[in-house]
C-alpha cells in the first residue's frame, strides 16, 4: 500500500511529509527530489523506480505531490487518490499553491490522517469530511452524542455522500450538460478521429433523502421502449434520429450501478450541492460545430502563404462564442502580415502562432483569414513539423445530440412531489482538442 | 490562526524558546508552539529534544491539538521508546472515550507507534475496538490489526486477532468489510500458504454484496481480493463475472481496472462457445477506451495495462485503433505507449490509417518518439505483408528528409524488411547508399553494411563502399566490426576476383590486430573456411537465413499470464513480476491464471502424482536388484537413485524456451536427458547444442536430435549421448558444465552440474594387490575424511556397485566393518575409498585417497547421494 506522501514546492523543498509505512525512510524524500524534481531531462514517466522504491507523482501548477511505496500497490488507485487529495484540498482552501499549503499545513496533516490509514484510502468525500474536520478545528468537543454517531455513520455508511435532515425552503436543481468535442481532421477534410466526452454536472438543493431518476435520449432505452409496445406518436418520433448511441459511461458513486447494468436506468440519492453525476463518451453522428479548411503554400525558402477558412455548421439561430483559431508558424518566422474579415488576429512570436479571435459567430456562416509569413533563411536540415491548427469555441448545444428527457425526484417522507421541484437544464458544448492538420 | 506563516528554520535558541512556549499555561500559545514543532519536523529538522514537553500537551480535550501531538509521537516514538511509554495512559483512556472519533483516533495512532512496550498495551484496547458498537471505530481497528501484524506477527496470532478480523468480513457495515478485506489480504501476503482469507462461495457472496455498497476505495480492496480467488467451475465463474461487470461503469478508473482484472482472470475459465463469453468480450472494450479520457498519469497506467490486455486478448480492442492515435499535446510517456499499442493492433483492415498516422508522427519534435514511429513503420511492413510496399515507400520519403536520426532509424528497419521479404525491394538500395556518410550510430552502420554485403552482387561499387568503412576499422564498435567482416567475406564469395585484397585486409585486421575474442574467432573461422574449402564456405556464409518472426517484443507468455493477474498494480506498469521490485516475502508469490474447464483443483494433483511413476526409467535399476538377489540379502528392495529433472533454463531467460534436464549413465554411456518446452508463441526450429570446455572433457557425441519443429506449448524429450573426449578445462565447482543451446531465435546459455558418478566407469574394479600398493603409494596428504550421517543400510556395497563403485575387500575390526572400494573416472583417475561402518551407529566414516584430491569432495557427495537414497 501507499508508504508515504510528500508535497514539494517547485524548488524541491518539502512542504508536507507523511510516512505511513516503516519501510519508507527519510532518504526517500531526498531521492525523489534529486532524481525527479532536480532531474535535467523532461519527466519521461509519472512512475519512477529509484533503488527498489517506487514514486508516483502529479503536478498541480508548480507543486509536486508524490506518493512513495516499496510494495506492488494498485497504481491506478494511487493516482486516483492523488487527484482526490487535490480535490479535497482545493475544496478546503482553494488553489493548490505553496502559500496555501504552508498556511494550511495542520489541516492537511489532519486530512492525511483521516483519508489514509496505514496507506489505505478511507472515506474521501469532502461532504462528510467537512462535518468533522473543519477550518476552525474545534468542532469535535461540542457535539452531542447524536451528532457524533451521525458523523461516524455517515463516514462509514452506505450513503456516505449525503447527510440526513437537509432542509430547503425551495427545492431546486440545476443540470448542466457539458460536452467537449474532440476532432482530428486531415488537411483534405477527412475526419481521422472524433469523439465527444461529456459530463452531466448537477447542483441539487433538495430536502430530505430524495430518490432521483435521470433519463436521456439513450438509444438503447428508446429502442427498448419502442419494442415494448409503447408506440405513441411522440415515442416514434424520438426513436428516429433523436436518440444517440453512447459508447460508454461512468457514474458518480451515488448511482446504483447494478440497476444501470440490468435496466439501464440511472437512479440515485444525490449528494447535496454540486457534483458530477456522470461522464459519457460518444463517437457516432457527432455534430462538428466548425470546419477548418487550411491552405499552406511555401513560396520559395523564405515565405509561406497561409489561408484558413472556418465554417460554422449549426442552426443559424444559435451563436457560438469565444472562438479562437491558432495557426502555428515556423520557428524561424521573421514577420507576419495578417488579413482577416472578422474578429482580430495577431502574430504572437512567443507562442509561434497566429492567434485569431472572434467573439461571436452564428451558425451556417463562414469566415476567412490569410497571412503571409516571412522566414529567415536557416541551414537547419530538419523540416518544420507543421503542428496542427487548433480551435477553441463554445456553443449552446450538445454536439453529441444528447437530450435530457426527465429528472424525476421522489421523496416519500417529506411532503413535496416531483412537480414542486424547480429544474433547470443547460447545454454547453466546448472544444476539447479540436485540430486540423495542415 | 492559520494565516501565520511559519519559517522553516529551527536553531538552538528557537528550541529553547519552543520549550518555554510548550510549557506555557495558555492553551493557544501551546497549540501554536506544537504547530511550529510539526512545521520543523516536516522539513526534516530534528526536534526530538522536545519530546517530553510535547507529550505533556497530550492530555487535552482539544481535538486539533491532540492530533498534532499524535503526529509528533508517530514520528519520534521510535527514537525515544522509554519516554513514549508516558503516552500509553492517555491512549488507553482515549480508547474508552464516549466520542467514537476519539476512540478511533487513539487506536489508529497507537498502531502507528512501533515501540514494543506500547504494543503490549495496545492489545486490550484493540480487542475492544474490534467489537465497538460504532462502525467508524471498527473499520479503524480492522486496519490496526494489519499494523500490529507488521510490528509483531506472532502477537497478532497469539491474541486471536486474525479470527476477529475474519468475523468482520460478515460485518453489517460495508466499510468495515472493505477494511477487513484489505487487512487480511495484506497479512495473507506474508503467509503465502496459510488459508487466511479462506475464500469460498459463501464468503465470496458476502464480498460481492458489500461491493455494491462501499466506497470507491473499498470496492478496489474487494475486487483486488476477489482476483485471488479461483472459482470451482465455469458456472460460478460466470455468476461472479455477472456481478462484477456493473463496476465497469464506475467513475473511478482504479475500480474499473480492478474489475477488468477480475473479468480477464475469470474469463479464462469460461468455455469460448458460450454466448456470455462473447458478451463479456464486448463489454470490456468501452470502459478501456474511456480510461483514455482520464488525466494523463492515469492514461499512462491504463495504456500500460491495455498493452498487456491486447497481447492476451487482441480481439477485445481490435476495432478501436483510432482512440490510440496520438494527440499533439499528449505527454511524451502517453505518446510512446499509444504508439506501442497501435503497432500491436495494426492489421490489414486498418493499416492505411495507421501508416498515415505514423508518417505524421515521424515529423514531430521529440527524438525518441520520432525514432519509435519510424521503427513502427518497419514493424507494420513486417506484420502486414500487403502494406510492405507502402511502408517501404514511406520510409524512403522519410530518408529524403535527411534528418539524421530519422535516416538512421529507417535504415535499421529496412534491413529487417529485407530479411522478411528477400529479393523484393532491392531497388531502394541505391537511395540507401546515398546516405552512407551521414550514419554515425553503430546500429545503423551495421545495418547498412549488412545490406551491402547481402546484396553485393547488385551493387556495382560494393567493394568501394565497404572499403571506405575499413579505414577506421579499429574505431568502430564490435557490432559494426563483426558485420563488416561478414559482409566482406560475402562480397568475396560473390565476386572473388576483384576483392581478394580486401578480404585479406579485413581478415588480418580481425585476427591479428584485434583484441576482441569474438571478432578474432569469427575471423579465423572464415579464414580457415576460405582457405580449405571455398564451396563449404559459400554454403555456410551465404546460407539461407531463417525468416524473422512477425511479432517482436511480445511479453513471454508465462510472464504475461502473471501480469494479467496484476492488472492495475505497479507490476503491470513496469511489466515486471512483483518479485523483481518488491523486497522481502511480500508479493513474491507467483500468480497464475486459472486453466479453462478445471472442475476442481484435484486435476493439478493428479498431474503431479504421475511424475514419480515415470521417473524410475531414468536410471536402470536392474543392476541393483540383481546384486541383491545374488547376495541373498533380504534387505527390502531399495529404490534407485532418481534425479528429478531440474529446470536449467527458465523460459523467461530464453525468449520462451524452457530447458530442464538430468544426467544418467546407461550401459556405459553418459546420457544428458533434456526436456525442451516451447512457451513462446512462435515455432522453434534449428536446435543445436554446444558445451564449454569442462573438467572432464564432456562433449556431445552427436547432434541434438530435434527433428520436427517445436510448436508453441509443445514439449519434447531428447537424450543426448555424451563423450568424454572433448577439450578439458578445470571448472569451479569441478562438475560444472556450461552449455549453449541455439535455436532459430537466439543462442541461450546456462550452466548445470552433473553428478560425478556419471563418470564412474564399469571397469573400475581394482585387483586387491594393486589396491594395496596404490593406497600406500598415494601420499597421506591426499587423503580426506568425511562423515555420512544418518545412514541405515544393510548392504551398502550392493547399492554402491549399481553406481560403479566396487567393493574389493571387507574386514571386520573390533566390531567395525571396513570396506575397501575403488572407483575409476572416465579420464583414468582412480579413487580409492575406505568405508568404516560400526554396527548400530548410523554415522559412517569414509576416507578417500586419490592422486587428484580435488575430486574427493565430489565423490563424497556421490557416496552420500547413493547411500541415502
Amino acid at each position: 500500500m501507499i508508504g508515504g506522501l510528500f508535497i514539494y514546492n517547485h524548488k524541491g523543498e518539502v512542504l508536507i511529509s507523511r510516512v505511513y509505512r516503516d519501510d519508507i525512510g527519510r532518504n526517500a524524500v531526498d531521492a525523489f527530489r534529486v532524481n525527479v524534481i532536480h532531474a535535467r531531462q523532461q519527466v519521461r514517466s509519472p512512475v519512477t523506480n529509484i533503488a527498489r522504491t517506487s514514486f508516483f507523482h502529479v503536478k498541480r501548477s508548480n507543486i509536486w505531490l508524490a506518493v512513495v511505496t516499496k510494495q506492488n500497490v494498485n497504481a491506478a488507485m494511487v493516482f486516483e487518490f492523488l487527484y482526490k487529495m487535490c480535490d479535497v484540498m482545493a475544496s478546503y482552501f482553494g488553489k493548490i499553491s505553496e502559500e496555501n499549503i504552508k498556511n494550511n499545513f495542520v489541516l492537511i496533516y489532519e486530512l492525511l490522517d483521516e483519508i489514509l490509514d496505514f496507506g489505505y484510502p478511507q472515506n474521501s468525500e469532502t461532504g462528510s469530511l467537512k462535518t468533522f474536520i473543519t477550518q476552525q478545528g474545534i468542532k469535535g468537543q461540542h457535539q452531542t452524542k447524536e451528532e457524533q454517531s451521525q458523523i461516524t455513520s455517515q463516514v462509514t455508511g452506505q450513503i456516505g455522500w449525503r447527510r440526513e435532515g437537509i432542509k430547503y425552503r425551495r427545492n431546486e436543481l440545476f443540470l448542466d450538460v457539458l460536452e467537449s468535442v474532440n476532432l482530428l481532421m486531415s488537411p483534405q477534410g477527412q475526419v481521422l478521429s472524433a469523439h465527444v466526452s461529456g459530463r452531466v454536472v448537477m447542483k441539487s438543493y433538495l430536502s430530505g433523502m430524495p430518490e432521483c431518476k435521470f433519463g436521456m435520449n439513450d438509444k438503447i432505452i428508446i429502442d427498448k421502449a419502442g419494442k415494448g409496445g409503447v408506440t405513441n406518436e411522440a415515442g416514434k418520433s424520438t426513436s428516429g434520429k433523436q436518440s444517440i448511441a453512447i459508447d460508454d459511461c461512468t457514474f458518480n458513486q451515488c448511482v446504483r450501478l447494478s440497476k444501470f447494468d440490468s435496466e439501464r436506468s440511472i437512479s440515485f440519492i444525490p449528494p447535496d450541492g454540486e457534483y458530477e453525476l456522470m461522464r459519457y463518451r460518444t463517437t457516432k453522428d457527432i455534430i462538428l460545430p466548425f470546419r477548418v479548411i487550411p491552405l499552406v503554400r511555401e513560396v520559395g525558402r523564405t515565405k509561406l502563404e497561409v489561408k484558413v477558412v472556418i465554417k460554422s455548421n449549426f442552426k443559424p439561430s444559435l451563436l457560438a462564442q469565444k472562438i479562437e483559431v491558432r495557426i502555428p508558424t515556423p520557428l524561424n518566422t521573421s514577420g507576419v502580415q495578417v488579413i482577416c474579415m472578422k474578429g482580430k488576429a495577431k502574430y504572437k512570436a512567443s507562442e509561434n502562432a497566429i492567434v485569431w479571435k472572434i467573439k461571436r459567430m452564428a451558425g451556417m456562416k463562414e469566415s476567412q483569414i490569410s497571412a503571409e509569413i516571412e522566414l529567415l533563411p536557416t541551414n537547419d536540415k530538419k523540416k518544420w513539423a507543421r503542428p496542427p491548427i487548433s480551435m477553441n469555441f463554445e456553443v449552446p448545444f450538445a454536439p453529441s445530440g444528447l437530450k435530457v428527457r426527465y429528472l424525476k425526484v421522489f421523496e416519500s417522507k417529506l411532503n413535496y412531489s416531483d412537480h414542486d421541484v424547480i429544474k433547470w437544464v443547460r447545454y454547453i458544448g466546448r472544444s476539447g482538442i479540436y485540430e486540423t492538420r495542415c | 490562526m492559520r494565516s501565520v506563516m511559519f519559517r522553516f528554520h529551527v536553531c538552538a535558541g528557537e528550541i529553547f524558546e519552543l520549550k518555554a512556549e510548550l510549557n506555557s499555561d495558555k492553551k493557544e500559545k501551546k497549540k501554536e508552539a506544537v504547530k511550529k514543532v510539526i512545521a520543523s519536523m516536516t522539513v526534516g529538522k530534528d526536534v526530538s529534544a522536545l519530546f517530553p514537553d510535547v507529550v505533556n500537551c497530550m492530555q487535552t480535550d482539544n481535538l486539533e491539538l491532540k492530533k498534532l501531538v499524535y503526529l509528533y509521537l508517530m514520528n519520534y516514538a521510535k527514537s525515544q521508546p522509554d519516554m513514549a511509554i508516558m503516552a500509553v495512559n492517555t491512549f488507553v483512556k482515549d480508547c474508552e472515550d464516549p466520542n467514537p472519533l476519539i476512540r478511533a483516533l487513539a487506536v489508529r495512532t497507537m498502531g502507528c507507534i512501533r515501540v514494543d512496550k506500547i504494543t503490549e498495551y495496545l492489545c486490550e484496547p484493540l480487542r475492544k475496538c474490534l467489537k465497538d458498537e460504532d462502525p467508524y471505530v471498527r473499520k479503524t481497528a480492522a486496519v490496526c490489526v494489519a499494523k500490529l501484524h507488521d510490528i509483531n506477527a506472532q502477537l497478532v496470532e497469539d491474541q486471536g486477532f486474525l479470527d476477529t478480523l475474519k468475523d468482520l468480513i460478515s460485518d453489517s457495515n460495508p466499510m468495515v468489510v472493505a477494511n477487513a478485506v484489505a487487512a487480511l489480504s495484506e497479512i495473507a501476503e506474508s503467509h503465502p500458504n496459510s488459508n487466511l482469507l479462506d475464500l469460498n462461495p459463501q464468503s465470496i457472496n458476502k464480498l460481492l454484496t458489500a461491493l455494491n455498497e462501499c466506497t470507491e476505495w473499498g470496492q478496489i480492496f474487494i475486487l483486488d481480493c476477489l482476483a485471488n480467488y479461483t472459482p470451482r467451475d465455469d458456472r460460478e465463474s460466470q455468476s461472479i463475472c455477472e456481478r462484477v461487470t456493473p463496476r465497469l461503469s464506475h467513475a473511478n478508473s482504479a475500480v474499473v481496472l480492478s474489475a477488468v482484472k477480475v473479468l480477464m482472470k475469470f474469463m479464462e475459465m469460461l468455455p469460448k462457445d458460450l454466448d456470455y463469453y462473447g458478451t463479456l468480450l464486448k463489454k470490456l472494450a468501452p470502459p478501456l477506451v474511456t480510461l483514455l479520457s482520464a488525466e494523463p498519469e492515469l492514461q499512462y497506467v491504463a495504456l500500460r495495462n491495455i498493452n498487456l490486455i491486447v497481447q492476451k486478448r487482441p480481439e477485445i480492442l481490435k476495432h478501436e485503433m483510432k482512440v490510440f492515435f496520438v494527440k499533439y499535446n499528449d505527454p511524451i510517456y502517453v505518446k510512446l505507449e499509444k504508439l506501442d499499442i497501435m503497432i500491436r493492433l495494426a492489421s490489414q483492415a486498418n493499416i492505411a490509417q495507421v501508416l498515415a498516422e505514423l508518417k505524421e508522427y515521424a515529423t514531430e519534435v521529440d527524438v525518441d518518439f520520432v525514432r519509435k514511429a519510424v521503427r513502427a513503420i518497419g514493424r507494420c511492413a513486417i506484420k502486414v505483408e500487403q502494406s510492405a510496399e507502402r511502408c517501404v515507400s514511406t520510409l524512403l520519403d522519410l530518408i529524403q528528409t535527411k534528418v539524421n536520426y530519422v535516416v538512421q532509424e529507417a535504415i535499421v528497419v529496412i534491413k529487417d524488411i529485407f530479411r522478411k521479404y528477400p529479393n523484393k525491394y532491392e531497388s531502394v538500395i541505391a537511395t540507401l547508399c546515398e546516405n552512407l556518410d551521414s550514419l554515425d550510430e553503430p546500429e545503423a552502420r551495421a545495418a547498412m553494411i549488412w545490406i551491402v554485403g547481402e546484396y553485393a552482387e547488385r551493387i556495382d561499387n560494393a567493394d568501394e563502399l565497404l572499403e571506405s568503412f575499413l579505414e577506421g576499422f579499429h574505431d568502430e564498435s564490435t557490432q559494426v566490426q563483426l558485420q563488416l567482416l561478414t559482409a566482406i567475406v560475402k562480397l568475396f564469395l560473390k565476386k572473388p576476383t576483384e576483392t581478394q585484397e580486401l578480404v585479406q585486409q579485413v581478415l588480418s585486421l580481425a585476427t591479428q590486430d584485434s583484441d576482441n575474442p569474438d571478432l578474432r574467432d569469427r575471423g579465423y573461422i572464415y579464414w580457415r573456411l576460405l582457405s580449405t574449402d571455398p564451396v563449404a564456405a559459400k554454403e555456410v556464409v551465404l546460407a539461407e537465413k531463417p525468416l524473422i518472426s512477425e511479432e517482436t517484443d511480445l511479453i513471454e507468455p508465462t510472464l504475461l499470464e502473471e501480469l494479467i493477474c496484476h492488472i492495475g498494480t505497479l507490476a503491470s506498469v513496469y511489466h515486471k513480476p512483483p518479485s523483481a521490485f518488491v523486497e522481502g516475502s511480500r508479493g513474491v508469490m507467483h500468480k497464475r491464471l486459472p486453466a479453462q474447464g478445471t472442475e476442481c483443483p484435484d486435476v493439478g494433483n493428479a498431474a503431479g502424482g504421475s511424475a514419480p511413476e515415470a521417473a524410475p526409467s531414468i536410471i536402470p535399476s536392474q543392476g541393483d536388484l540383481l546384486g541383491d538377489l545374488l547376495n541373498l540379502d533380504l534387505a527390502p528392495p531399495t529404490t534407485p537413485a532418481v534425479l528429478l529433472p531440474l529446470v536449467w533454463l527458465p523460459a523467461m531467460k530464453a525468449k520462451g524456451l524452457e530447458i530442464s534436464g538430468t544426467f544418467a549413465r546407461r550401459a556405459g554411456v553418459i546420457q544428458m536427458e533434456l526436456v525442451l518446452t516451447n512457451k513462446a508463441m512462435s515455432v522453434m526450429t534449428d536446435f543445436a547444442i554446444q558445451f564449454n570446455r569442462n573438467s572432464f572433457g564432456l562433449a556431445p557425441a552427436g547432434p541434438l536430435q530435434v527433428l520436427t519443429p517445436l510448436g508453441p506449448n509443445q514439449t519434447i524429450e531428447v537424450s543426448l549421448p555424451l563423450s568424454t573426449v572433448g577439450p578439458v578445462m578445470k571448472m569451479d565447482p569441478l562438475n560444472n558444465l556450461q552449455v549453449a543451446v541455439k535455436n532459430n531465435i537466439d543462442v541461450f546459455y546456462f550452466s548445470c552440474q552433473y553428478p560425478i558418478s556419471m563418470l564412474f566407469v564399469e571397469d573400475g574394479k581394482m585387483e586387491r594387490q594393486v589396491f594395496l600398493a596404490t593406497w600406500k603409494d598415494i601420499p597421506n596428504d591426499n587423503e580426506s575424511q568425511f562423515q555420512i550421517q544418518d545412514c541405515h543400510l544393510n548392504s551398502a556395497s550392493n547399492k554402491l556397485q549399481g553406481s560403479n563403485i566396487f567393493t574389493i575387500a571387507k574386514r571386520t575390526v573390533e566390531g567395525q566393518d571396513m570396506l575397501y572400494m575403488s572407483i575409476k573416472l572416465s579420464n583414468g583417475i582412480w579413487v580409492l575409498a575406505e568405508l568404516k561402518v560400526q554396527a548400530g551407529n548410523p554415522n559412517y566414516t569414509i576416507s578417500l585417497k586419490c592422486r587428484a584430491p580435488e575430486v574427493s569432495q565430489c565423490v563424497f557427495q556421490c557416496y552420500e547421494a547413493v547411500l541415502k537414497n
